[in-house]
């Protein structure tokens, strides 16, 4: 018996049940149908302004820093700002995404590289696939758009948003990453983003920038000024 | 170095821990930090009780048809491009990592933290094949540099304080100058961080563990806050996953609220910094990511856990909320459990892993306050549990003599529910003193330890259970 059959065995064994039976099997498959969505907190309840305010609210709890820009096309200029404010070198990574490729980065003095990071960048560019509210959190995709390695080497990471693609909850964005990829099927990879990286392993306290990123802003795109809500 | 088993020194252990300064000094943090912030958390979110059941259904649901969650998860991973390594014990989860790093001439691993690659001692079976493993989990780099194994489930080096931490960088990082200053915990943070940079990009393979193993989507998920386990993943050219068969999960829904329960369990977040979902190796296009996916997916001894009296621990999402709420635990440290698992996760988990007759003395480290089942996220019944074992123990005959007319006397008392309501519900001095005289509790090295928490804090099925009649006799 291999060890696959092995295991299978021995919890059918456990449960008192050959495998095949109809109930059990109706039971799985429709909740891998419908997968049913448990309970949704209020929080994030609400009409689009509600949903940006809370957003941006969270964003800041969880340490990250929040700009919004009128359109895409002030994205550029704000990202200028918030290098020279940090002191960083005017450099900058980014994927293929055509959101991105089609700014006005040359009224900046920006520095542009493009593809994925071999960890020697300070500053990346993202957009990301959607925000949720719930808890300020970003979802990133993989791909040539925006590489996956941009997530995590780079220093300081950026990431534009636009305000449509900021929802309630994260059952919100898995319907829209159904709709993208198909049923039941995920990009290589889902980056759920909560703030800068940190550690509390030493002694406890928490210290920002451990592995990944030590500074991660949000452009919030196209929302007109965000009220602040605590 | 193994992992050696000292579980049944549990006393000698427990004894040694209550006398260590430093280690009582570490643990100092835990019983504050933690605490606080998981009942910030919880309270900051009214469906955090609603969530807790909805948690504690949906591992229920699972458990009661793993072997198909299990077969569908593969199918979803093979068509993804994904290889799934069954794995019956340690031994075989070691030889299936041991032979992927073979095959790919593989000379050193980088690694996201893992406890089921502590419980499989995957370090020892690499080093013993020619490869270095590389702990990249802060905490976990830190006690590999010390030859130490984890004393908490999410905070490894939870133990130690700065200035340890400090000395065995100088003594391990003699490329750099010896004057530098590590006073601050931001340059420790900041040299682990220099040091570590550069092991991912030269690793060959990548092994991190998986938070839950998505039947809907064939997905691993990792829940961090450094973001080393997805430098580990993303860098090498090839990704292993190891696992062990209750990480399944049905969809992607059932994630969201099992997520919504685990950090602000774990840390009191309401989100861990990095939650990762990787399905399969890199696809046409991608320009980066490993170019092979594989999970190895362990049961070790969980398919016998099964409908029997242990079937609920089954639904641990590894938060570390029990430990960090338990006034054993407090007083003791993790290592004195002398296993992998420590806290009453461990208590309950252990003897079912590594035998009865090894780990016999850990389910006696409790005080059934009951603050363990109170925060656990899946509303684990680790008291009951605990008492399953003594019962146990008590039935084999395995408890030392001394120990043995105090089990009589506390099973007495188990044995008879209104007793024992009774007996609780007295002042739990009171207990102990009636546990002394009976030479039960003054045997016990913690004894002092843990009755200064027990007058703290009634224990919570009491509570409910005077409570309940109240409401029904007032009705
Ligand atoms: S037993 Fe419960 S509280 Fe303890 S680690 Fe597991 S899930 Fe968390």
């Amino acid at each position: 018996m291999t060890a696959r059959d092995d295991i299978l065995a021995n919890i059918r064994r456990a449960r008192g049940v050959a495998g095949g039976e109809a109930p059990r099997r109706a039971a799985v498959e429709e909740r891998l149908a419908r997968a049913p969505t448990g309970i949704i907190p209020a929080r994030a309840r609400g009409d689009a302004a509600h949903r940006l305010a809370l957003f941006r609210a969270r964003v800041e709890a969880a340490s990250a820093s929040f700009a919004t820009v009128a359109d895409a096309a002030a994205a550029p200029d704000e990202i200028a700002r918030y290098l020279r404010d940090a002191n960083l070198p005017a450099t900058l990574r980014m994927g293929a995404d055509p959101r991105l490729a089609a700014l006005p980065w040359a009224g900046t003095a920006i520095e542009i590289a493009r593809g994925a990071s071999d960890g020697h960048d300070l500053n990346a560019v993202s957009f990301a696939f959607a925000g949720i509210a719930e808890t300020g959190t970003l979802a990133l995709v993989s791909g040539p758009d925006n590489p996956t390695t941009l997530n995590f080497l780079p220093d300081n990471h950026i990431v534009l948003i636009e305000a449509a693609d900021v929802v309630a909850d994260m059952e919100t964005v898995w319907a829209r990453l159904r709709e993208r990829f198909g049923k039941g099927a995920l990009p290589r990879v889902l980056n759920l983003v909560t703030g800068p990286s940190r550690s509390a392993d030493i002694e406890q306290t928490l210290l920002l920038g451990a592995h990944g990123p030590r500074r991660l802003h949000v452009v919030l795109v196209g929302a007109g000024e965000i009220g602040r809500q605590d | 170095m193994g992992v050696v088993v000292t579980s049944p020194q549990f006393k000698d252990n427990a004894r040694q821990a209550m006398a260590d300064a430093p280690l009582q000094r570490a643990l100092g943090h835990v019983r504050k930090n933690f605490i606080e912030r998981r009942a910030a958390a919880a309270a900051g979110l009214p469906e955090f009780e609603a969530l807790r059941d909805s948690a504690r259904d949906i591992k229920n649901h699972t458990l009661a048809h793993l072997d198909l969650y299990l077969e569908e998860w593969e199918r979803k991973v093979l068509a993804a491009g994904g290889h799934v390594h069954w794995a019956r014990n340690a031994a075989e989860a070691n030889r299936a990592i041991v032979d992927i790093c073979k095959a790919r001439g593989a000379k050193t691993v980088t690694k996201g933290k893992s406890m089921i690659s502590e419980e499989i001692g995957l370090n020892d079976a690499l080093a013993a094949a020619g490869v270095a493993a590389i702990e990249t989990d802060l905490g976990e780099y830190i006690i590999q540099l010390r030859g130490e194994h984890p004393s908490h489930i999410i905070a490894p080096a939870v133990h130690l304080n700065k200035d340890q931490v400090e000395s065995d960088f100088r003594r391990v990082h003699t490329h750099l100058p010896k004057e530098r200053d590590l006073a601050e915990p931001t340059a420790l943070l900041a040299e682990a961080r220099a040091v570590l940079r550069q092991k991912f990009i030269e690793a060959d393979v990548g092994i991190t563990g998986a938070n839950f193993l998505v039947a809907e989507t064939g997905s691993s998920v990792i829940v961090t806050n450094e973001g080393n386990g997805d430098l580990t993943q993303t860098l090498p050219k090839v990704h292993v996953v190891i696992a062990s068969i209750e990480k399944i999960t049905p969809t992607m829904e059932d994630v969201a609220q099992l997520l919504r329960v685990l950090a602000r369990s774990a840390t009191g977040q309401e989100m861990s910094v990095y939650t990762t979902f990787s399905t399969g190796p890199r696809r046409p296009g991608d320009p980066d990511g490993p170019q092979e996916y594989h999970v190895v997916v362990l049961d070790n001894g969980r398919s016998s856990m099964l409908g029997g009296d242990f079937e609920d621990m089954l639904r641990c999402i590894r938060c570390g909320a029990c430990m960090n709420h338990c006034p054993v635990y407090h007083a003791v440290g993790g290592h004195a459990y002398g296993w992998v698992y420590p806290g009453p996760m461990g208590s309950v988990l252990t003897p079912t892993l590594i035998g009865v007759d090894k780990a016999g003395h850990l389910p006696n480290a409790s005080t059934f306050c009951g603050r363990c089942e109170s925060v656990c996220p899946v509303r684990i019944p680790l008291p009951k549990m605990m008492r399953h074992w003594r019962e146990r123990e008590f039935e084999r005959n395995l408890s030392p003599a001394a120990l043995r007319s105090g089990l009589k006397l506390w099973a007495f008392f188990a044995r008879r529910p209104a007793l024992y309501r009774l007996a609780t519900r007295l002042s739990t001095k009171a207990l102990h003193l009636m546990g002394r005289t009976k030479g039960r509790f003054a045997k016990m090295p913690l004894a002092s330890g843990w009755t200064d928490h027990r007058d703290l804090a009634a224990p919570q099925a009491d509570t409910f259970q005077a409570l309940w009649k109240q409401r029904r006799e007032t009705r």
